[in-house]
């Protein structure tokens, strides 16, 4: 796309664009070559010699029992998350979009969870779950529930899925509530004068007509499950107990600044990479396709 | 917001009243852990550490913020005061929002108002950083910046994170709906293209400038892996990063008043801004992502 009208000038633009350029090639280009570098090379132990290996590197990680069980705890995460935190953000879009009371107060109570870092909403779980000091874990021992998600791996996912999901909500509901909002009244009311419930109304018109935007959410969320759920794992269990937490970012980290297995951390994070890179491909396809179509 | 939509065949009294107590039991879900944390930084570490903490304030609220706030060791941990990290948070949050707006607008100006050889390639780089969140190449990006010598800075705590294609996408969505007659009228008058940036595009903008600080500032706060790697010194760290490292392993005996103080403090700024620029919060995230 390009406007018609324009102004001739022959170095401002790329005197404009200058700061930008110069941060994305350092910062963004550059170190993703260097990524891509690594992950076909092997270094020695002090990064003195490397030898170009192919993809040796890939076959060590993909064929590692250990990642795969990370990809496993990933896909179980993130598909939890995304589906937990979807679900509850429609319900409660849902019932604060309909004619009520003080809608306006709910909708304001619901977005501030946005502005919580993930590692704070982790800490606030802390408060409230840690089975010495927290008012529900030691409630759930004394009803005589073995509840330490510090040595139970099951427990501690569970936690971190419900801290991640519990953070996520408010951003989902946003969207949600201004799709709703998108929705023609009159649509409805026609439907609700065919005698059409509200179950039904729900099911034939509200959701079909919100799809575009559950499917921009799911991969929003996706995205989010992967990334920047950092912090919440981090504080939360570190990854553990044992390795029961860990999530491939978190490896990422773990095997590059804690073990320093530069290669293997690079190799990582090509296949990251690709993975951002196709969850970005299908939402701009998605997106394209709702431009041409509005 | 608040479009009505009346439901023309509503059930009785009880069924009015389930969305209100479903909507309920979502804030409570919400505000719960909020309540406890700050009930917690009022009480003593020894209450907390028993696990009896009461449900209602206690009574060191001053003692336990003022601690937090200005002394670096509490009775059990070390830690940076939260003067200091509140301080690097917040130049943290700053710079991040701020240089990202200041870059990106002139760099969505320049693709979109000039014709000019090698503007799709410039275009194009910027926009595959979208495809490149700092998290994937965090190894790298860490090495460039110890190469500059701006670890412990907060040059290398910000600018990696400054440059982002989204607000420049965002930008350039915009000015392309600014209608040509604009752009002639002021070729006309005899403006040049940066009279017109400063006396008709900025002003224009000032609704995406304030919706997106909303957003940058609340991101560039919240960062946790980035300046995990990129700080080693007490000096340089923020406040999210100061809680989890105050924590440790989590155990009874730790100054859990001084924690939850930090928390609550850590959480202030953030949410203020959500609460107080909800308008324009919204309108930048529902804008800016779809």
């Amino acid at each position: 796309m390009q406007r018609r009208v324009i102004f001739d000038n022959r170095a401002l633009p790329y005197l404009l664009l200058a700061p930008q350029v110069a941060v994305t090639l350092i910062f963004f280009i550059w170190p993703a070559a260097q990524a891509l570098w690594q992950s076909v090379h092997l270094q020695d132990a002090f990064g003195l010699r490397s030898q170009f290996v192919g993809l040796e590197n890939f076959q060590a990680v993909l064929s590692d029992p250990n990642y795969l069980e990370t990809v496993k705890t990933t896909i179980v995460f993130s598909a939890s998350v995304t589906f937990l935190s979807l679900v509850s953000a429609l319900g409660l879009a849902v019932l604060a979009d309909a004619k009520i009371r003080a809608a306006a107060a709910y909708k304001t109570l619901l977005i501030w969870p946005y502005a919580l870092a993930p590692a704070v909403a982790a800490v606030l779980w802390m408060f409230i779950f840690n089975p010495d000091i927290g008012i529900l874990g030691r409630a759930l021992n004394n009803l005589g529930y073995a509840w330490d998600y510090r040595l139970n791996d099951g427990q501690a996912l569970t936690m971190v899925i419900l801290a991640a999901s519990w953070k996520q909500v408010s951003y989902n509901f946003i969207f949600f509530l201004a799709g709703l909002q998108a929705i023609p009244r009159s649509v409805l009311e026609a439907a609700s004068i065919d005698g059409a419930g509200a179950v039904r109304r729900f099911w034939t018109i509200t959701f079909p007509l919100l799809s575009p935007t559950t499917f921009f959410l799911l991969v929003v969320n996706i995205v989010y499950a992967f990334f920047e759920t950092f912090g919440t794992i981090h504080a939360l269990t570190h990854g553990g107990p044992g390795k029961a937490t860990e999530t491939l970012i978190f490896r990422v980290y773990q095997d590059g600044v804690v073990n320093h297995d530069l290669g293997g951390s690079s190799a990582q994070s090509v296949i990251l990479m690709v993975i951002v890179i196709a969850l970005t491909a299908i939402q701009f396809r998605f997106v394209e396709r709702k431009v041409h179509y509005s | 917001m608040n479009r009505d939509r009346d439901n023309p065949r509503s059930g009785g009294r009880l069924m009015d009243m389930v969305p209100h107590l479903i909507l309920m039991l979502g804030v409570l879900i919400f505000a719960f852990p909020i309540y406890v944390t700050v009930i917690g930084s009022t009480w003593d570490a020894a209450t907390i550490g028993r696990g009896n903490l009461p449900l209602t304030p206690g009574g060191e609220m001053l003692n336990n913020y003022a601690s937090a706030w200005s002394e670096s060791q509490g009775n059990r941990v070390m830690h940076t005061p939260v003067r200091i990290m509140m301080w690097n948070s917040l130049v943290m949050a700053l710079v991040i929002a701020l240089g990202k707006i200041a870059i990106s607008i002139i760099s969505a100006y320049a693709v979109a108002f000039f014709r000019f050889p090698l503007r799709m390639v410039f275009f194009w780089m910027i926009f595959i950083t979208l495809m490149l969140p700092v998290e994937v190449r965090i190894i790298p990006t860490y090495e460039v910046v110890a190469n500059l010598g701006l670890i412990d800075s907060y040059a290398g705590l910000t600018i990696p994170l400054i440059a982002s294609a989204t607000a420049t996408l965002l930008f350039r969505q915009f000015f392309l709906t600014i209608p040509d007659e604009l752009v002639e009228a002021a070729k006309i008058d005899g403006a040049g293209a940066l009279r017109f940036f400063v006396d008709v595009v900025l002003p224009l903008s000032r609704t995406n400038i304030a919706a997106l600080f909303v957003i940058l500032f609340i991101y560039g706060w919240n960062q946790y892996l980035w300046p995990l790697l990129i700080t080693n010194s007490a000096e340089m760290e923020t406040v999210v990063i100061g809680i989890t490292k105050m924590i440790g392993n989590g155990e009874a005996a730790t100054d859990w008043n001084l924690i939850m103080a930090t928390t609550v403090l850590a959480m202030l700024p953030p949410v203020a801004v959500v609460v107080l620029m909800q308008r324009w919060f919204v309108k930048g995230l529902v804008d800016s992502e779809k």
